[in-house]
């Protein structure tokens, strides 16, 4: 069951609202989730979704997962030719 | 960073070439992903890095270390890709896709609008195998390269590079919330790529 589940007896508003949250939506404010800029209150409406939608979560744990991965990716540096001269720059300088 | 700053400024004035190429080597990858999102071509963005570095060599008996080694290097290596991007001029902003396919959420009729098909919802990968991870490593890497130049920008940055938030809005000259969409687009098109190879 990928929508939310049963909404429950309680009329809590926040649940009502965590029901209500689109996962399409969800998913295009989740940068903002992640980096604090939601106001609490939105928040914690994305929390309470979370907590009753298994895909919106697997979705958030397969983006923490990417984060985690691109802290390890390769990356590009100076070409060997660029280096070279900035190490003949370098000596050139000599001891200040 | 592991070096100590002072120590490493005195290296660096007194000619210790070992500590240069050191900081040449930590530092570069992420000045060539800041020039490149100010200037239009990578050779042009390698000349703006070593441009930097030179003006650095030019600069480091006078630097008053008031500010650490690394601000004043990214601060350098900014002033210098302004002025080349501005000479260049004209940078073409892209423009973008929806993150994740519309077709995967349910449609206005539905009871739940919006939320995920059940035959298309995120599913839970389970623990990186290291395997797997080295796979993920190497196609992100080849996903990078294909990202718009400040999507790309930002989220090298911030993920490869650990720049927070606020230094990547002055490298790169955003406002908080662009760099946040910039960031949400990269990150979402890698997932996306992610999710399709384990598929």
């Amino acid at each position: 069951m990928s929508g939310p589940r049963d909404p429950g007896t309680t009329p809590d508003a926040l649940h009502d609202a965590a029901v209500r949250l689109a996962c399409a939506e969800l998913v295009e404010i989740l940068t903002d989730y992640l980096e604090g800029a939601l106001p609490a209150h939105d928040a914690a409406v994305i929390e309470a979704h979370l907590a009753l939608c298994p895909g919106c979560a697997a979705y958030l744990a397969q983006m923490r997962a990417t984060i985690r991965v691109l802290g390890h990716v390769p990356v590009e540096t100076l070409s060997p030719e660029a280096t070279s001269t900035l190490l003949a720059a370098f000596r050139e300088r000599g001891p200040g | 960073m592991p070096v100590a700053d002072p120590d490493l400024v005195e290296r660096l004035r007194g000619g210790d070439e070992q500590a240069f190429a050191e900081v040449v080597r930590l530092w570069s990858p992420a000045m060539l992903r800041v020039a490149r999102a100010h200037v239009r071509t990578h050779a042009s963005a390698e000349e703006v890095v070593q441009d930097a570095w030179l003006a650095v060599l030019r600069g480091l008996d006078g630097f008053a270390a008031r500010a650490s080694l690394k601000t004043w290097i990214f601060t350098v290596l900014v002033n210098t890709a302004r002025r080349r991007g501005r000479a260049e001029a004209g940078r073409v902003l892209e423009l973008e896709r929806p993150g994740v396919d519309p077709r995967r959420f349910r449609g206005d009729d539905d009871e739940y609008p919006g939320h995920w098909r059940d035959e298309a919802a995120p599913v839970e990968w389970g623990p990186e195998p290291e395997v797997l991870a080295a796979e993920f490593r190497g196609l992100l890497g080849r996903a990078l390269a294909e990202l718009p130049d400040r999507q790309r920008a930002v989220v090298e940055l911030r993920d490869v590079h650990g720049f927070d938030a606020e230094e990547v809005c002055t490298l790169l000259d955003l406002t908080p919330a662009n760099q946040r969409v910039l960031l949400h687009r990269a990150r979402t098109r890698l997932r996306g790529l992610l999710e399709e190879a384990i598929a």
